[in-house]
């Protein structure tokens, strides 16, 4: 019944899938792999239509890796209008509450009950519109902000997915084992683990050092029965890339919607020519098909003929 | 445009408030249109709040034997904080006649106990408290990793109860004569970060560490850090750029992993006019100490990282016996 629906489950409803990218630790590549993740989705499909939520609230990075450090968010007659990553496109939307400060440096000294009140917020007033995943980035930890995303999205359980990260050190290790008791606990679906930092390619002589150890998270997936969707090294490209994404000055942010467009393909482009990309695809292509195959619809052409390297 | 509001103390919002509570020790406590329908409107609107929290005294008391508390803290998670942390309290406890007690506030992941390697120990009630765990003797620590029946059970805990732990952490744990007691703080600006800060208000924290990796990313998460310091009135004894460079083992040349694109902690400490300690080499050697629970500064001593290590540690005692002297010379 309409009437019993909460704002959130009718906001989301448009929503096909939610994929949530958590971790125990900080650290380890969350808000990197959302990006990634947001980004090779955007390019899987040419009509894919994509969301990325930072629900990271005293921590966000998302806007400054997407290059839409100092963006507004506008309010419109149907809700919040997400910040455009593709310009006029808009088939990469992105929400933050680093938008909504005044000062990139201002910090945000909330307790819970807060944090609570601005994920509901986020969740039923963003007008994402049509979307066919929305990734949602979460702080370290299983505390505040993970129990208010679970209990405000419990009517659409069903389209709720998670993706656990974790680096190869034993100390991440115990926090990713956390992380998934807490989504046994709260019956949320893992699609699969991701090994991120796992090793790294010194540019002068191509020697690979583990920098944090490694095969943690094979051996983590193994033990746990989880599918590791794919291992990540240290790619310094990735790194800068999303790091140094050119921010906007607010003064610029005018001139910036109108070339909004030809610069996100930059990044895109950008990201496509990175070593990661390649070792991204087979992991979104994982997702893809984990997802197909828990919703029960046919699946989408790409990830039919997709070559899951283990 | 839509933005964010910081209109009240953030320090005197209770942990269990509405979303919009104007904070217990404000004028409009009990009275404001968010009050409505709160347990406590009427124990707000009595006035009776305007006086101290009745665990501060408790707090107070225990703390009293503690010379010197220092918070270790970092917007971003992962940069290295519990590392620091251990590092710091095995390099304090070198010295026989130093006491030091290192308390773990990150209740939802707790690392410091593998770090240590004391993972599998358990606390021990006593008459006079909850006894520390002793990694030797003149190294305590409390964490809520002691407390767990398994390490893969996850503590899923809203703010307040995160909040009742660590008073208890600070009221009920004998740990005695203290010349030093690190706090090893979660990433954020939240619920445990404003706890730790309120409980310890009367009984004067000495400073914090903040730490950070030499990517932009980092650095406006640790912005955001300082900004809070400033806020609830924490002196910012420096700033430590941790995961600085990597030395190739094989070939032995230095190259950036997290690249400073904005110029790193160097920079970023002079545009925000705190301290900047020193910068530690990215040595995967840490991390595997780290893991096997040994200390680095032992196992490697000639190390780079090592080196770096000392430094920062030699500076940040030398930056609290000057806030010391300071303190005595203009109380």
């Amino acid at each position: 019944m309409a009437a019993d629906e909460t704002p959130v489950a009718k906001r989301l409803k448009s929503i096909k899938h939610i994929i949530i990218v958590c971790s125990g630790k900080g650290g380890v590549g969350k808000s990197s792999v959302s990006a990634q993740l947001a980004l090779s989705l955007y390019a899987s499909s040419p009509t894919a239509r994509v969301g990325i939520l930072d629900v990271d609230l005293t921590g966000p990075s998302i806007p400054r890796m997407l290059g839409l450090d100092g963006r507004g968010v506008l309010q419109s007659s149907e809700g919040w209008v997400p910040v455009y990553a593709d310009g006029s496109e808009a088939r990469l939307g992105c929400m933050s509450v680093g938008f909504l400060l005044k000062r990139k440096e201002d910090s945000v000294v909330w307790r819970g009950p807060k944090k609570n009140a601005m994920i509901r917020q986020f969740l039923s007033d963003v007008r994402w519109g049509e979307l066919d995943y929305l990734v949602i980035d979460t702080p370290p930890g299983t505390s505040d902000e993970h129990l208010s995303l679970l209990e405000h999205m419990a009517p659409v359980h069903s389209r709720l997915s998670a993706v656990i990260v974790t680096t190869p050190q034993a100390v991440a290790l115990m926090d990713a084992m956390k992380c998934l008791s807490f989504t046994r606990t709260v019956n949320l679906p893992v699609l699969g683990l991701i090994e991120n930092m796992s090793g790294y390619v010194c540019p002068c002589c191509g020697e690979v050092s583990n920098v944090f150890s490694t095969g943690g998270g094979r051996e983590m997936a193994r033990q746990e029965e989880l599918t590791l969707l794919g291992s990540l090294p240290v790619d310094t490209e990735l790194v800068t890339l999303l790091d140094a994404a050119e921010s906007a000055d607010s003064e610029q942010a005018a001139d910036e919607l109108s070339h909004g467009t030809e610069r996100t393909f930059q990044l895109i482009d950008q990201y496509q020519r990175t070593s990661s990309s390649k070792l991204f695809k087979p992991i979104v292509e994982g997702v893809i098909s984990a997802l197909a195959v828990s919703s029960g619809t046919p699946q989408a052409s790409s990830a039919e003929d997709a070559k899951i390297e283990s | 445009m839509i933005a964010v509001q910081h209109a009240v103390d953030p320090l005197s919002v209770p942990s269990d408030a509405p979303e919009h509570c104007p904070g217990t020790e404000s004028e409009l406590a009990g009275k404001t249109d968010a009050c409505a329908g709160c347990a406590n409107q009427d124990i707000c609107a009595s006035g009776e709040t305007k006086g101290p929290d009745p665990a501060l005294p408790l707090v107070r008391e225990r703390m009293s034997s503690v010379k010197r508390k220092i918070l270790v803290l970092s917007g971003k998670g992962g940069v290295g904080k519990s590392t620091f942390t251990a590092q710091l309290g095995w390099a304090f406890s070198a010295d026989d006649s130093v006491q030091t007690g290192i308390m773990d506030v990150d209740i939802c992941g707790p690392s410091i106990p593998t770090i240590l390697g004391i993972a599998s120990e358990q606390v021990h009630a006593s008459s006079s408290g909850w006894s520390p765990v002793y990694v030797q003797d003149n190294l305590g620590v409390m964490s809520v990793g002691f407390m767990l029946p398994s390490s893969k059970d996850a503590i899923m805990w809203r703010g307040p109860k995160k909040n009742g732990l660590i008073s208890q952490f600070l009221k009920d744990v004998d740990w005695g004569d203290l010349d030093y007691l690190l706090v090893d703080t979660p990433p954020g600006t939240s619920d445990e970060h404003l706890s730790i800060v309120q409980y310890l208000k009367e009984s004067d924290i000495d400073g914090a560490v903040v730490i950070t990796t030499p990517q932009e990313v980092a650095l406006q998460d640790v912005r955001r850090e300082i900004d809070f310091c400033r806020k609830v009135g924490i002196r910012v004894l420096g700033v430590v750029e941790n995961m600085s460079g990597f030395v190739c083992p094989s070939c032995k040349t230095e190259s950036q992993i997290f690249k400073p694109s904005t110029g790193g902690a160097k920079r970023m400490a002079v545009e925000m006019k705190v301290d900047y300690l020193g910068a530690v080499p990215l040595d995967p050697r840490i991390g595997k100490s780290a893991d096997y629970g040994v200390s680095f500064l032992d196992e490697y001593p000639d190390s780079p990282a090592s080196i770096a290590y000392m430094d920062i540690i030699d500076s940040t005692q030398f930056t609290l016996a000057l806030c010391f002297i300071a303190l005595i010379l203009c109380p």
